[in-house]
Parts: structure tokens; C-alpha cells; sequence
């Protein structure tokens, strides 16, 4: 198909083009006030305070955790909804999109119902062994992978349909096994996907704030996450909060450039 | 069609529907989170006697809503727990003239069956514990008391507000918290409150101010003087505040 031609089909609408123009506004605003807002002159100074480090060391930490986490917990769940006929394989794949849309602080309580020192498992547990789960660094990553995996495994499970089983099939009539199947003949395939979803869910986790908070608790060095952080300095100096946004913003833009050769590169 | 419309875009940008269009008018009273029972209270009082009045209370950690007012959150009246966070709001032009209306003071709470045995805050030096965040009043005063009482172990977490420690120790995930003599008195089945040496000289005022933006001082300067006045003060003694 050639490309259309701008005479035969017309100008764009303006009914469509003004609501867009104001879309790109109401995203760039926020961004835009940010960096004018922040206080670029305190920065260096700032960011070597030696709570931003530990905030940030521990975000890192955390994100890269919760999505080893996805990845070892995930991708074999993504293989299972993508090439095991299950029944009720609809519902999982419900269950696993319900993190997606909850709220996160919904999910903090959640997990503290079910993991608390009191909850449905943590109650045992800490009985049995005095081991008590909130407010430690696992919080954090448990609650982090709670809320990332979905995003890794919708992503791996993507690239595992795309992929398709007759490879499957073929690698099976040549007598490999399923197990040796899926590491030399489906792996290889999927792994821009995979290297995508685990992005996706190390950014999420790089901005988890409601479950974190809510599960885990805010200790520094701890529990307290860059999000939280921020959250914490907005009450008692706006602008250096400002500038800990500033530094997320541009974390968050350099996993959009990593992500772009995928996705943007794909539609074009 | 036009109206919900214009309804949604408001909503995104403002609060649409605030006061209403049916005559009924909404007072916005932001309150530091050791309010919540009392001013609960007083609204329903305030109601009865100013028909046509909506009470909005909006509860919080006061550092958190002393910004919201310097940033223009809808609000027509303020109350903080300390005189520092009123100053936030006042120097960022959001109020002026504050009074002080009632003091806390801090205990040391348990739930009521105790079972890490905790007798005095001294103990607090091998439990897990969890206080307010510095930026908020009854952080200030935990860090004052902790400080004083030299104990060397940090709490497990630092929450939002005052009500956030009440809970976690009213939900048994932690074994002790520090809290005002206020929240103690609000769930006296439930809570074990015990005192704390120096908690005294660490006494917090409460204080109230009409913001600068109140469109309608009526009703706020009207929440002031029932805050002030007796039935306030006799409100306020019963959830265990202090003059």
C-alpha cells in the first residue's frame, strides 16, 4: 500500500487535531514545571545528601530484585498461559492482570492482611519462627513484585504467542523434550519480549509508592524508596523535592530509551 | 449534553460541585489526623445548629496540610498540631491570626493485652516500635522524647501521620507506638497508654486559623468560636485533649 495521499484524503479535522495538540500539552506541562521548578543550583549538592543516596541505592536495589523476581517467577507462568491448555487458564490470566488495575495502596493492605504478623500466613509464620515481614527490605521487594510482575508477565506471554507453537511442534518431532524445547528452540525467540517486560517492571517498581509505604513502611535505608522520599521532603522542602523528581524523571526517560528501539522502532 | 460535560472538564481541573447548587454551602476544614474523633464530633454539632452547612473535614499529618493550604487546596479553616507547621501556612500567606484551642501530650501505647510485656519506654530498646515522621508534629515530639529518654534503638518505621501509628499498634503489626494522650483515649478497651517521662515539657498547642482564601469566613469564623468556646472545650477534654 503507498502512502496516502494528503490531497485525496483532505486536511486533518480540527475536531481531532485540537484535542490532540491539547494531550501533548497536558502531559508536557507537568514535566515541563518540573524541570523549571527544580532547583538546579542545589542539584549536586542534593544529590550527595546521604539520604538520597541510600533512597536511591535501595530503589535500584529493590527494582532490579522485583524483576529478577518477574523474570524467575514469571517467565514460567507467561510459558504456562501461553502454551498450556488449561482449564480456566481465562480466570489466571484475569488474576494476573488484578495488580494492573488495584490500587497500590490497596494492595499494601492486601499484603498486610495476608503477610502482616497477624495475616493469613505472616500470622503462622511468626508464630512458628518469630519472623515478622513488614518493615524490612523484603517488604519492599515483595510488595514491588506484587505489583510489577503482571507487567512482565502480560509482556513475556505476548512474545510467547507471537512466537508460535509450531516450533514447538517441529523441536518435538525431532525428539526434543518439552523442558529442551523451551530453553534452545522458544527462549532464544522471546527474548527481546522478556528484555521488555523486565523493563517494564523495573520501572514500575521504580515508582511503587502506595503498597510501599502501606506494606513495608518508611525507615531510611530500609524501607524508604526514592517515591517515598520525595513524598517526605515535598512536606518539608518543596523544591528539593522538585529536584529528587527531577532525578526520576530522568531514570524513567532512559528506560524509555531503552524500550524504543521496540516499540517505537515496531510501529514505524 | 454541554452541562456533564463542562461537569467532567471541572472536575479534572477544580473541584466541580463544591458548595453545590442546591443553597447548601461547604465549610473545608483541614485538621491534623489527632482530630479525627473530635472534630467529627463538633461537625455534627455545627451542623445541627448552622442548617444549609456542609462540614468537609480533611484529615492529615499537619506539615501536609499546612502546604496544601500555602498551595491553595480548597479550605476554609486550618488546624494544626503545632505552632511550626501553622507557621509554614502562614508564611506562605495561606493564613494569619492563629489561636490556640487545646494541648496534647505523648504516651507510649500498647495494645491492651501487652504481649511483649512492655512496661515503661525504656523497654522500647528491644521492641519494635513505629513513630510519626519528623515532618509532622508527633514526629517532632517522638524524636524530643525519644532523645531525652536516650533510647538508642530506631523505630521500625516512620509514619505518615499519628492515626498511621495508632493503627499499626491497634492491628497488633508492631508492639508499641507513641502517640498523644488523645488517641489513647479514643480506644481505651483497646490501647494500653503509658506515660513517658519528659512528655510534659514536650506538650504540643493546637491551633486553628480562617485561611486567607476562604470565600465565605461566615461559617469558618463561626468553626473558631465553637472550637473556643465551651461546648469545644468540653468536647475536646472528653476526647482527651487538654486546654
Amino acid at each position: 500500500m503507498t502512502r496516502p495521499d494528503r490531497a485525496a484524503l483532505g486536511r486533518p479535522p480540527a475536531l481531532l487535531v485540537v484535542p490532540a495538540a491539547l494531550a501533548v500539552l497536558f502531559l508536557l506541562v507537568p514535566l515541563a514545571g518540573l524541570v523549571a521548578e527544580s532547583p538546579w543550583r542545589r542539584l549536586p549538592d542534593l544529590l550527595t545528601r546521604p539520604e538520597v543516596g541510600e533512597a536511591l541505592v535501595l530503589s535500584l536495589g529493590v527494582a532490579a530484585a522485583a524483576a529478577g523476581l518477574s523474570l524467575v517467577l514469571g517467565l514460567p507462568l507467561a510459558w504456562v498461559l501461553a502454551r498450556v491448555d488449561l482449564p480456566g487458564r481465562g480466570a489466571l490470566r484475569a488474576l494476573v492482570t488484578i495488580p494492573l488495575v488495584l490500587p497500590p495502596v490497596v494492595a499494601g493492605v492486601a499484603l498486610l492482611a495476608a503477610l502482616g504478623r497477624n495475616g493469613l500466613v505472616g500470622g503462622p509464620l511468626h508464630a512458628a519462627t518469630g519472623v515478622t515481614i513488614p518493615f524490612t527490605t523484603a517488604a519492599v521487594v515483595i510488595a514491588h513484585t506484587f505489583i510489577a510482575m503482571p507487567f512482565f508477565v502480560i509482556s513475556a506471554e505476548g512474545a510467547l504467542r507471537a512466537s508460535g507453537r509450531e516450533y514447538d511442534v517441529v523441536a518435538a518431532t525431532l525428539g526434543a523434550t518439552r523442558w529442551r524445547t523451551f530453553r534452545t528452540v522458544t527462549l532464544p525467540m522471546v527474548l527481546p519480549g522478556i528484555a521488555a517486560g523486565l523493563l517494564l517492571a523495573w520501572a514500575r517498581s521504580l515508582g511503587e509508592f502506595g503498597a510501599t509505604i502501606t506494606f513495608a513502611g518508611n525507615y531510611p535505608g530500609v524501607t524508604r524508596t526514592m517515591p517515598l522520599l520525595v513524598y517526605g521532603e515535598l512536606q518539608r522542602d518543596p523544591r528539593a523535592a522538585y529536584g529528587l523528581s527531577l532525578v526520576l524523571l530522568v531514570l524513567s526517560v532512559a528506560v524509555l530509551a531503552l524500550l524504543r528501539e521496540r516499540w517505537l522502532g515496531a510501529l514505524r | 449534553m454541554r452541562r456533564p460535560v463542562g461537569c467532567v472538564v471541572l472536575l479534572l481541573l477544580a473541584s466541580c460541585g463544591s458548595g453545590g447548587s442546591d443553597g447548601q454551602r461547604t465549610l473545608d476544614v483541614l485538621a491534623a489526623a489527632s482530630l479525627t474523633g473530635a472534630f467529627e464530633r463538633l461537625a455534627a454539632d455545627f451542623e445541627d445548629d448552622h442548617p444549609g452547612v456542609d462540614v468537609r473535614i480533611s484529615l492529615g499529618s499537619s506539615a501536609t496540610l499546612a502546604r496544601q493550604v500555602v498551595e491553595g487546596a480548597p479550605a476554609d479553616v486550618l488546624a494544626t498540631a503545632d505552632e511550626r507547621t501553622m507557621q509554614v501556612a502562614a508564611d506562605g500567606g495561606g493564613v494569619t491570626d492563629p489561636v490556640q484551642f487545646a494541648t496534647n501530650e505523648m504516651v507510649l501505647v500498647t495494645t491492651a493485652a501487652n504481649p511483649a510485656g512492655i512496661r515503661s519506654i525504656e523497654d522500647l530498646e528491644d521492641t519494635g516500635y513505629v513513630v510519626c515522621v519528623e515532618t509532622a508534629p508527633c514526629g517532632v515530639v517522638a524524636a524530643a522524647l525519644l532523645e531525652r529518654n536516650e533510647i538508642s534503638n530506631p523505630p521500625l518505621s516512620y509514619q505518615s501521620d499519628v492515626k498511621a501509628v495508632e493503627q499499626l499498634v491497634l492491628a497488633d503489626e508492631v508492639d508499641a507506638g507513641l502517640v498523644y494522650a488523645s488517641d489513647a483515649a479514643a480506644h481505651p478497651d483497646r490501647l494500653l497508654a503509658l506515660p513517658v517521662p519528659g512528655s510534659a515539657e514536650h506538650r504540643n498547642p493546637y491551633l486553628v486559623a480562617v485561611t486567607e482564601q476562604s470565600d465565605d469566613p461566615g461559617p469558618a469564623d463561626a468553626w473558631v468560636e465553637l472550637l473556643t468556646g465551651d461546648r469545644g472545650r468540653a468536647v475536646l477534654a472528653e476526647e482527651g485533649f487538654e486546654p
